[in-house]
């Protein structure tokens, strides 16, 4: 029997053994530089802090304690309504536009390149593009002195509303992929039903479509919400030092503060939302499949 | 969704969201070839900005850093990504479902909680930073990536061209090779592309585990916008677009080309 066909022969008589043989590399990366890490910062998180930068051994809870200071707990506050804020607006401009390319017959496949073209385009350079029309000498500004409008340039940067577009222009082709795959897959015949019965098209957008599209509402809405509440570059570039998010909080505890244990703290009061909207959406999607059947 | 015409009001709505998301891009490379330092008038047409990019020594280094990362986890990631896209859709063990969720784990943890974390690990592990530790980095965020994409391509594709070529007297090793793996292509190679453009695109990340001698692209052009000085921040943000966009019409041709020989075969 040759080396081949032994090696092929132990997998074939051992098919738990060969899942995970596939699996073992990746999760075993993953392990050490996802799930160790993230371990390790919980446990920093419940450490005092060494002015050099990392940890001395020990025991505290002061490092959640502060986020009890209004100074933090309005950072955090913040940071939650600039979420929430920031996804209620995508919803509202995703979902025309959604619905507007779900209708648009040959243009279809253009207009979905266009929403794909930002996702893939560096997130670095989408912010640096607001804060070129934004800045005090920016077009904006500029353009409404010139219309005579205003008479001297209004600042833009470093207000909730700088940061606001950004997250905004940054998350909204994520709302409006997954409001599309739910509205195309719609069934024509449902709403020539709903013709048939009477309803205007008005009631049949709230009555049909609308609840049919309710996935990609649950979904889009997610994956803006997360990475809203966990951004750093948006109010980095944008909001300047007057727009302090939880994101900026962190890297300050890392860098220039050197305050490892309550940036790790810091971490997780995120993580803490993350999963919070996750278990949300878990639950809503549950009961919304539910209901469909 | 289709025969009635959309409303007036509708219409010019949408427009003006895509506008939004459009305009500030395309001003962003208008300004890369404004013959003027500071003013937002137009001066006039000049590539001089793109001429400095070229003189400038980081920037250089910067793609040459970024290109090794990229393609490093790009290839690392890619490989571990689809062996357990494969084990997940094709068989059965006991702890799928954690599998499943540990996958999704790294998808949505925020940037920064990934950077510093890992940071905290290299600091005590002692670990050079440098790009080293810069690929480590990004193959632990793509591999959930990959797996996701290939994972999602496994579901929709049929087993039966293995089995025939099983029936036929390929071993598993061959039909994974001749039959399993040119069908999978498509999958494997839009999952590869999605991990090139995070890796190369990625701050957040990066600039916690680079160290102080290590500069990939995007650090180096977050350092000029942070400086704010000239249209060359411009230049280099359309350098960076422009490069993006090739990468997408190959990944959007990639993933339409089937290379399985079999399925050209004429049918007789």
């Amino acid at each position: 029997m040759t080396a081949r066909r032994r090696f092929l022969r132990f997998f074939h008589e051992r098919p738990q053994f060969k899942a995970w043989a596939l699996l073992a590399p990746g999760l075993i990366w993953l392990v050490l530089f996802f799930l160790i890490p993230l371990t390790m910062m919980f446990g920093y998180s419940f450490m005092p802090r060494n002015v050099y930068g990392g940890v001395d051994f020990g025991f505290t809870l002061e490092n959640y304690g502060r986020f009890f200071d209004p100074l933090y707990l309005k950072i955090v506050v913040k940071t939650t309504l600039y979420a929430i804020g920031c996804t209620a607006i995508c919803l509202l401009l995703g979902f025309p536009v959604a619905y507007a390319i779900a209708r648009g017959g040959r243009f279809r496949n253009f207009l979905i390149f266009l929403i794909m073209l930002p996702f893939w385009t560096s997130f670095l350079v989408r912010m640096y593009a607001m804060m070129f029309l934004m800045r005090d000498s920016g077009l904006i500004n500029k353009t409404l002195m010139d219309a005579g409008v205003i008479g001297t340039g209004f600042e833009m940067l470093s207000t909730p509303f700088a940061v606001l577009t950004g997250l905004v222009f940054g998350f909204l082709p994520f709302m409006v992929l997954p409001i599309y795959a739910s509205l195309e897959k719609l069934d024509h015949a449902l709403l020539e039903a709903a013709s048939v019965l009477g309803a205007r098209p008005a009631k049949r957008f709230f009555r049909v479509t609308l609840p049919l599209s309710l996935p990609g509402v649950i979904a889009g809405s997610l994956l803006v919400f997360i990475p809203a509440l966990g951004s750093f570059l948006t109010s980095d570039v944008l909001g300047g030092a007057k727009e302090i998010l939880v994101g900026n909080l962190v890297q300050n505890q890392f860098t220039s503060a050197r305050d490892w244990p309550f940036g790790s703290a810091a971490s997780f009061v995120m993580m803490t939302l993350v999963l919070g909207a996750v278990t949300l959406y878990l639950r809503v999607r549950d009961a919304d499949e539910a209901m469909g059947k | 969704m289709k025969n009635q015409r959309l409303p007036y009001w509708l219409t010019l709505g949408v427009a003006i969201v895509f506008l939004f998301m459009h305009a500030p891009l395309l001003v962003l490379v208008l300004f890369s070839f404004n013959d003027s330092k500071f003013s937002m008038e137009w001066k006039g047409f000049t590539t001089k900005w793109y001429e400095r990019l070229a003189e400038r020594q980081d920037i250089l280094d910067g793609l040459y850093s970024s290109l090794t990362v990229a393609l490093g986890s790009t290839a690392i990631a890619t490989v571990l990504g689809t062996l357990m896209a494969l084990a997940l859709a094709r068989h059965q063990f006991r702890g799928r479902r954690a599998m499943e969720a540990l996958l999704y784990v790294p998808i949505v943890t925020p940037e920064i909680v990934v950077g510093i974390s890992l940071l905290i690990l290299f600091m005590a592990a002692h670990v050079p930073l440098g790009l080293g530790s810069i690929t480590v980095a990004h193959v632990a965020f793509n591999i959930s990536f990959v797996a996701v994409v290939v994972h999602a391509r496994l579901q929709g594709m049929e087993r039966n061209l293995e089995e025939a070529a099983m029936i036929l007297g390929a071993d598993e090793i061959t039909a994974f090779f001749r039959v399993t793996v040119p069908q999978l292509w498509p999958g494997i190679l839009s999952g590869a592309m999605l991990a090139f453009t995070m890796s190369f695109d990625d701050y957040v990340i990066t600039s916690f585990v680079a160290g102080t001698d290590a500069a990939t692209l995007p650090m180096v052009v977050y350092a000029m916008v942070k400086k704010n000085i000239e249209p060359s921040v411009n230049a280099i943000s359309t350098v960076v677009l422009i490069a993006t966009t090739i990468l997408i019409f190959a990944a959007d041709r990639a993933g339409r080309e089937k290379p399985l020989t079999a399925e050209k075969a004429p049918v007789e």
